[in-house]
């Protein structure tokens, strides 16, 4: 059976080649458009349809034009790069219709970058080649002697400094795969080598050789690739991208989200082929648990633990669902990964429903659960399953394993709660999404009251990865307790708006500062906000503060699913406390009565403190309530909803203080009805001389 | 599913099918023989507020009708989630953004001026029924802060001051004849 499985997939990959091979689109000249509803909506459909006609007007049959998800550089949309072959990718940024005809002529056809529109042109130098260091903060492989210096050197004695560029990268996974020795991996562009440098004598060897002979140095190849490698080829020049580590989102970008040739390509359904082929269910299981996945969704239950407990269940029906109802206000990786790259989501609920299948004791559905609001997401996912299908990799009999295995798509529609996996199961049933109490667990009696695993889209997302790569590798990267990366959706105020992931253990200073650029125009940055409406704010004096799912609880607020959203001097914490508590007042389903009566007397309290109304013990009161809910509340929403509003307290108790006592907003922001009606405030004054003058 | 049989059957369902078009009580009927057929309610009242544009009261009552769901469970299902409507709405939906990027970054000023601009509050509809203004969670686009969709247009980085112009051109678009004609 194995070697049926093995082979039936050789057969797909040599196919898949093979289609690619017909486009033999590596030599030719290729502009990639990025396409998804972030890039729409910054005008990328129009740029396309200008480089088409472009391309049909020169002639020209060796011009393609390829569309691409997005790689999360959101706040220089669109993005095009433009490939030469042999030659370093060039990416430009806010391209128009009419910046697309000038790269065109000038680029494409006449071989010279138009350098007003490229990607963070400031930084933009015409260079030989590019050299990334490996590292990252928590490297343990790092070698005695400074290996980037003594790159430094060797390129100016060389007399190559003009043409070449030095660059620290994040980690690239690599050491984990081999033996564990002190070395730095060091990837050369365009050239696309991978070094393994171990002694000073390598880096002359490297420089002499190959930056200045041209000829690269075979035997410093490292064998294995960085699993981010093509990801660094096409954007690793900008930093931005290339302080980042990315596993879930490795394809995300680089591959025609419709096309399941390209992924296939670049390794997609191997780790599926291997564990049909080789693994037993249990085996599968112990490799998830080894490599310390944990759940994506924000709560980091280790993916491992979930698994095993549902293919403990004796049943004759079990689920297996992608929750991808990303309802956090701020939250966008799920939406990314599945128009950028929905197969390895896929590929990551097959292999997780053959884990709990039993070795095929129990038959298995799946249900992706998308919300509404992403039709260009439920599109992408529609045609990512009818392939799949086509190809023989869901269905009956997947690969010849006799294993069976198929998906199903129900839409959301609108309510924040159904995250909430019990919720969500309400909602599949066709019912009010409105949780219930747990235990029994989904896991023993979930969907129509069959054992159900329920894993966010980037928990799947990374599965293939784990199981290619290898568990040890994955648990790595990350720190002790979380294993591999997380992908954040940075916004707010912030240079750098976008997708980053990085891996588990980067301080949120190299986020927010290094990847992101800081708060525009200057101002000091005040908080950075994690978790959404279920998390908390992180002042800029803990800015230091790893992100990893028990500090930042730890700190106060969750990792959650990813929103980060930042916060300079210019924001009221208290503003933002209340905005939070609307939206989940609003989104409170109403089952409980600590989540429903409590949240609305929170946000009372807090819309009274911003109209300049608040009462001397209000803030006492928020956090007596917000404690309660916390403990009374049914499920995940109400046990959170506090979060904001107690964060907030704990960290910026002065600015309420001032909102209170002074019936001053410190920004300017709170709106302070009561104040500016009545003059003088009699209320105010009162209140001053009673707190003892406290200004 | 089983359908039952009660002594007006007949009419019940000639009466509800006549209030849906053809391909929504092939949809229905597609689901009859699922392992679960209440499962497929969602996406059935997606499919009529696909169709309709909102969730009207006779609709809800054939839906209720050949799903064999009892009446009061569609309508706690369809007034649950936000995404679905029981009024008509506006040829144009506005949808102003108020996700935590975009509020921070001054959607409340652009969605008071957009009040302002149509004289109407969200959840209402123009008096000239060209503009229903909704205000969404969070659209997903939060790297191009503080967003408005107008129908499927997304308008990235507004400003307040852009509104009149943006409204102006659907009131345009909608005066025009649709194309073809």
């Amino acid at each position: 059976m194995a070697g049926d499985v093995a082979a039936k997939y050789n057969q797909l990959a040599q196919q898949a080649k093979e289609t690619l091979a017909k486009r033999s689109e590596d030599e030719k000249i290729r502009i990639q458009v990025g396409w998804a509803t972030c890039e729409s909506a910054a005008g990328a459909d129009d740029v396309a349809e200008a480089f088409r006609k472009h391309i049909l007007e020169s002639g020209r049959s060796d011009v393609v034009l390829r569309r691409v998800g997005c790689t999360g550089r959101c706040s220089r949309e669109p993005i095009v790069s433009v490939m030469l072959p042999g030659k370093m990718p060039v990416k430009y940024e806010q391209v128009t219709g009419e910046l697309a005809g000038e790269i065109f002529h000038s680029h494409v056809l006449g071989g010279s970058a138009v350098a007003s529109g490229i990607l963070d042109s400031d930084a933009y130098k015409p260079l030989k080649y590019e050299l990334y260091l490996c590292g990252g903060p928590k490297c343990q492989h790092r070698l005695p002697w400074d290996a980037k210096q003594a790159f430094k050197d060797s390129v100016s004695a060389a007399g190559l400094e003009h043409e070449i560029a030095l660059s620290d990268a994040s980690c690239f996974g690599l050491c984990g795969r081999a033996a564990a020795e002190d070395v730095v991996f060091v990837l050369v562009r365009p050239s696309n080598v991978v070094y393994r440098v171990t002694r000073p004598e390598d880096v002359e060897e490297i420089v002499q050789k190959h930056l200045k002979g041209g000829r690269p140095v075979e035997q410093l190849v490292s064998k294995d690739e960085p699993i981010s490698r093509r990801f660094f080829d096409l954007y690793g020049d900008v930093a931005f991208f290339h302080q980042q580590s990315r596993i879930a989102l490795r394809n995300s970008g680089i591959i025609d989200p419709r096309s399941i040739e390209e992924y296939i390509y670049y390794r997609g359904f191997a780790a599926l082929a291997k564990v049909l082929g080789e693994a037993k269910p249990a085996s599968v299981i112990e490799q998830i648990s080894q490599s310390n996945l944990r759940g994506r969704g924000g709560a980091g239950y280790p993916t491992g633990t979930k698994w095993r407990m549902a293919a403990s269940q004796q049943a004759d029906r079990k689920y297996i669902i992608c929750n991808a109802d990303e309802g956090d206000p701020g939250a966008f990786m799920d939406r990314s990964m599945l128009e950028g790259d929905p197969f390895s989501v896929l590929e990551g609920m097959a292999i997780g429903a053959y884990a709990i299948s039993n070795g095929g004791e129990s038959a298995i559905s799946g249900y992706f659960y998308i919300r509404a609001e992403y039709p260009m997401a439920i599109k992408r996912v529609t045609a990512a399953i009818g392939l799949a299908r086509k190809w023989g990799l869901l269905g009956k009999n997947i690969l010849d394993s006799g294993f069976d295995f198929d998906v199903d798509i129900r839409l959301g529609a609108g309510a924040f709660v159904c995250g909430e996996e019990t919720s969500l199961i309400h909602s599949i049933q066709g019912e009010r999404g409105q949780p219930h109490i747990r235990p029994p667990y989904p896991t023993t009696k979930g969907l129509w009251g069959k054992p159900t695993v329920i894993n966010n889209v980037e928990t799947l997302a990374n599965v293939p990865a784990v199981i290619d790569f290898g568990p040890k590798w994955f648990s790595q990267i990350g720190t002790e307790r979380s294993g591999g990366t997380k992908v954040f959706a940075l916004a707010g105020k912030v240079r750098h708006t976008g997708l980053v992931e990085v891996p588990m253990g980067t301080t949120l200073r190299e986020i927010v500062f290094d990847i992101g650029g800081g708060p525009p125009g200057g101002v000091a940055l005040k908080a950075v906000q994690t978790g959404g409406p279920a998390g908390g704010v992180i002042p800029a004096s803990q800015i230091d503060t790893i992100v990893d799912f028990d500090t930042l609880t730890a700190a106060g607020s969750i990792m959650g699913s990813g929103g980060m959203i930042v916060m300079d001097q210019t924001d009221c914490m208290v503003d933002i406390a209340r905005y939070y508590m609307s939206f989940s007042q609003d989104e409170s389903c109403g089952k409980c009565t600590p989540c429903r009566e409590g949240t609305m007397r929170m946000l009372e309290i807090l819309t009274r403190i911003c109209n300049g109304e608040g009462k001397s013990d209000d803030l006492d009161k928020l956090e007596r309530l917000g404690k309660l809910i916390k403990k009374a509340s049914l499920c995940g929403l109400g046990r959170a909803a506090p979060n904001p509003v107690l964060s907030t307290l704990k960290h910026f108790r002065h600015e309420y203080e001032a909102h209170v006592n002074e019936k001053r907003c410190p920004v300017g922001k709170c709106p302070m009805k009561a104040v500016t009606r009545a003059e003088p405030v009699p209320s105010a004054v009162q209140f001053v001389a009673e707190s003892g003058g406290r200004a | 599913m089983s359908v039952s049989a009660t002594d007006n059957w007949p009419k019940v369902e000639a009466q509800s099918k006549s209030c849906l078009p053809e391909r929504l009580v092939k949809l229905i009927e597609s689901h009859r023989g699922d392992e679960n057929p209440q499962g497929a309610l969602i996406e059935v009242l997606h499919a009529v507020q696909g169709h309709f544009g909102f969730l009207g009261k006779e609709e809800l009552d054939a839906v209720a009708q050949l799903m064999q769901v009892p009446a009061a469970k569609v309508t706690g299902v369809a007034t649950f989630y936000h995404f679905f409507r029981l009024r008509p709405r506006g040829k144009y939906i506005i949808n102003v953004c108020m996700g935590t990027a975009c509020y921070v970054k001054g959607a409340s000023a652009v969605a008071q001026r957009v009040q302002q601009e149509l004289g109407i509050e969200f959840g209402e509809t123009s008096p000239d029924g060209i503009f229903s203004l909704v205000s969404s969670r969070c659209i997903g686009t939060c790297g191009l802060a503080p967003v408005v969709m107008i129908g499927e247009e997304v308008f990235p980085k507004v400003q307040p001051d852009q509104i009149p112009a943006m409204l102006a051109k659907y009131k345009k678009l909608a005066a025009e004849p649709p194309p073809g004609d």
